[in-house]
């Protein structure tokens, strides 16, 4: 059914429709409408049979998750950025204990200094916890994927992330078709589990397991998500068929069949590298664009297949790694190596910084004829930075560097979009 | 199935059924039909306390619920003196997650049994002083707060003794830990520091709280059977004495327990809904310096000259105990 809705709604009653029997819920922004809408509906009997669990932090959160999993309910629970972070231990604790959670990302940046807006730093930082991680590019994306995730997770018994970009899409109002309760109950069959806390048949689940068994322990996480290469695809056909709508599976492409300039992003920034490459093409320049759905496991070998005959490739992250750069590129160049491409790093969006066509198309004209940095930082303002590094070279007690900044940039109305 | 007369001939101890009682009134470990939860076989230390504890409390709560039970377990010795395969000794559903989440993991437990209908089936989450009393804190009193139905049993052997004995905040003044060293002009912990988790989780209002020890484990099962008869947040603080963290002789840990309840150290009680109901009376209160001299933790206090004035101290903690307890049956909280 088609609705106008906010993005965290659509997510919420698209989990709704997934059946949930334990939701933990603990409030961070921007994901926060999500776990309200759900508390609500579960207070008002719109969920059967579900347990929704006001906790006491995010740590909380997804332990309650763990021994739901662990005793054979289906559980979800919400996140973003410090809340993240603050659960860290129990994200990677989850999966190695291979316990199905589908937990959705309102994916926000990372403090110091502290920033409510959108990035992917958050979900980037729990790249290798052993979770599945799912990019949302649109609203509708986001509920088609929690719908798809809650399967695949069950599927492999493999916790699933969805990541939604914070407030672009988490509070945006938009059209978004919510399938009906009989689609999604055909789609997602009842929870089987792997394991199971029960009296009947007593399993000790968390045991200490040293160097003899380790390695083959982690192997089978990795032995997991290899198997989800070919499952993400293989759902996304079957929802395609059901629901009539494509999710793309691991990736989707656009123009980029003879495409010189490839350009790769995760979750709704490629809507505006997608109006950009139109321009371009317009233009004759010839460019496309990859958006990647599932970053982990990474789509090696479907991403060499669509680069194909491309002749560079501009990674445009919402994140960086302090110290080289590029996370998202690591893994293109991985996938790319040998093909002997030019790979370029565009970090932009931080912080929720907006990311204008004008500044993309720049940056992509200059790729496009090999004179862009390997590195860079869309929109930096460099007298910013040249004063602030100046002040450091000069000053023994310089002070705090972002609150330097912003007394340097004087009111935060001026400086916003 | 054919049964026989078991006869027990320890004496002067708590630890197995009296069978100067009748059948129905002797302990859960005076019967065929205990369930050995924590198996043997296991690599506790030799007079572990814990392991002791661990086995009464849940053979005990197993009974309670005729066998369906679940258990969640923090980080530490009980998880890894128990669980490393082939040697894993728990004839429990069991689950082992992170060190400071047992109760949070047990809500989640118990949350899942509700949703499923299995009403039957009850949750206990049991982790060591370091997991309850510091990292395992908020998810603790999150439990209690929303009063899940979780009976939460903390065995508190005073540190951190899974990582080679280091201070926690259950850890009494003057006691001698890797992080407190018997050194300075203040050897071991200090005065003034440390939490009162029973206390605290009184203040939670929370349906039962009980302290108890591995002295008396009849007074144990006893606990741990009526906290399964009843519902919602439930939280029980056992003594357990630690033969390498305390520097003890692994045949006196049941003594040690018992010294530390009649000196006044660690009272017994029961509370419901923020009140105290019972207390378990010293009949001959044991001066503290006979509790610790039996502890090499405590080595400091003794030479190479005797410590009157902080070995007073300690007493006065003890007395101030006995007067707050009623542990001579007329105090009040």
């Amino acid at each position: 059914m088609l609705k106008q809705i906010e993005g965290s709604r659509a997510v919420a009653e698209a989990v709704a429709l997934c059946r949930p029997e334990v939701i933990c819920a603990y409030p961070i922004t921007p994901q926060t409408h999500i776990v309200e809408n759900l508390g609500q509906m579960v207070k008002a009997g719109e969920v059967d049979n579900c347990e929704f669990i006001n906790v006491e932090s995010e740590f909380a959160a997804l332990s309650v998750a763990i021994g739901a999993s662990a005793t054979g309910a289906r559980a979800y629970t919400a996140t973003a950025s410090q809340g993240l972070l603050f659960m860290a231990e129990a994200v990677y604790n989850a999966s190695g204990l291979g316990l199905p959670i589908v937990m959705t990302i309102g994916n926000r940046a990372i403090g110091a200094p502290i920033n409510i807006w959108n990035d992917q730093q958050d979900s980037m930082s729990m790249r290798d916890a052993g979770w599945i991680q799912l990019y949302a590019e649109t609203n509708q994306d986001a509920v088609d994927l929690h719908i798809q995730a809650t399967r695949l997770a069950e599927e492999l018994s493999v916790p699933v992330m969805v990541c939604v970009d914070g407030f672009i899409l988490t509070h945006a109002y938009e059209r978004v078709d919510i399938p009906t309760q009989e689609q999604v109950d055909a789609f997602v069959p009842a929870f089987e589990p792997r394991q199971l806390l029960d009296p009947a048949e007593p399993v000790t689940i968390g045991a200490m397991v040293g160097p003899e068994a380790f390695t083959e322990v982690r192997y089978l996480a990795h032995y997991r998500q290899m198997q989800a290469l070919w499952l993400i695809p293989e759902l996304a056909e079957e929802y395609e068929q059901q629901f009539g709508r494509s999710t793309g599976g691991l990736l989707r492409s656009y123009r980029s069949d003879d495409a010189e300039t490839l350009v790769i992003a995760l979750g709704s920034v490629n809507g505006t590298i997608k109006d950009v490459v139109d321009k371009l093409r317009d233009e004759g320049t010839a460019i496309g664009s990859v958006s990647i759905t599932s970053f982990r496991p990474f789509p090696a070998k479907r991403l060499r297949e669509v680069v194909g005959q491309a002749r560079r490739v501009v990674v445009i992250e919402k994140s960086l790694a302090v110290g080289i750069g590029g996370i998202v590129s690591t893994d293109v160049r991985m996938a790319l190596a040998g093909a002997g491409l030019p790979v370029y790093t565009v970090v932009a969006g931080l912080g929720g910084r907006a990311i204008t066509q004008a500044s993309l198309r720049e940056a992509l004209l200059k790729a496009h004829r090999d004179v862009l940095e390997r590195l860079t930082f869309l929109d930096l303002r460099h007298d910013v930075i040249h004063r602030e590094i100046e002040r450091l070279e000069t000053q023994r007690r310089s002070g705090p560097v972002a609150e330097n900044i912003l007394r340097q940039l004087g009111s935060v109305a001026d400086h916003i979009g | 199935m054919r049964t026989s007369h078991v006869k027990f001939y320890q004496t002067g101890t708590f630890t197995v059924g009296n069978r100067l009682l009748s059948e129905t009134e002797r302990s859960v470990q005076s019967t065929l039909e205990r369930t050995n939860a924590l198996n043997s076989g296991h690599r506790a230390c030799q007079g572990c306390g814990e392991a002791l504890g661990a086995r009464y409390a849940i053979d005990a709560a197993m009974r309670a619920t005729n066998n369906q039970l679940i258990a969640a377990n923090a980080t530490g010795c009980l998880e890894v003196f128990s669980t490393p395969y082939p040697e894993t000794s728990w004839q429990v559903p069991w689950i082992h997650s992170l060190f400071g989440n047992a109760a949070a993991v047990a809500t989640g437990v118990a949350a899942a049994l509700r949703v499923k209908g299995r009403t039957d089936t009850r949750v206990v989450a049991q982790g060591g002083d370091g997991g309850t009393t510091d990292i395992g804190f908020g998810c603790l009193s999150g439990m209690f707060e929303r009063n899940d139905d979780v009976l939460y049993i903390c065995y508190d052997n005073e540190a951190y003794m899974n990582t080679g004995v280091q201070r926690s905040s259950a850890t009494p003044p003057t006691a001698r830990t890797a992080t407190t060293q018997a050194v300075g002009p203040e050897p071991g912990n200090v005065f003034g520091q440390g939490k009162n988790v029973p206390l605290i989780a009184m203040a939670h209002e929370i349906p039962y709280v009980a302290t108890a020890s591995v002295a008396d484990v009849r007074d144990l099962e006893a606990k741990v059977t009526k906290a399964m008869s009843m519902h919602g947040a439930r939280y029980i603080h056992i003594l357990v004495p630690c033969p390498l963290g305390w520097g003890s002789a692994p045949h006196d840990t049941v003594k040690l327990a018992r010294l530390a309840t009649e000196s006044g150290l660690f009272p017994v009680f029961e509370a419901e809904r923020g009140e105290i109901t019972d207390r378990r009376t010293i009949r001959k209160q044991v001066p503290v310096e006979e509790y610790l001299r039996l502890q090499r933790r405590f080595a400091h206090l003794f030479k190479p000259v005797l410590q009157v004035d902080v070995i007073a101290r300690l007493q006065a903690a003890a007395d101030r105990n006995i007067r707050r307890f009623g542990l001579h049956g007329q105090g009040e909280l």
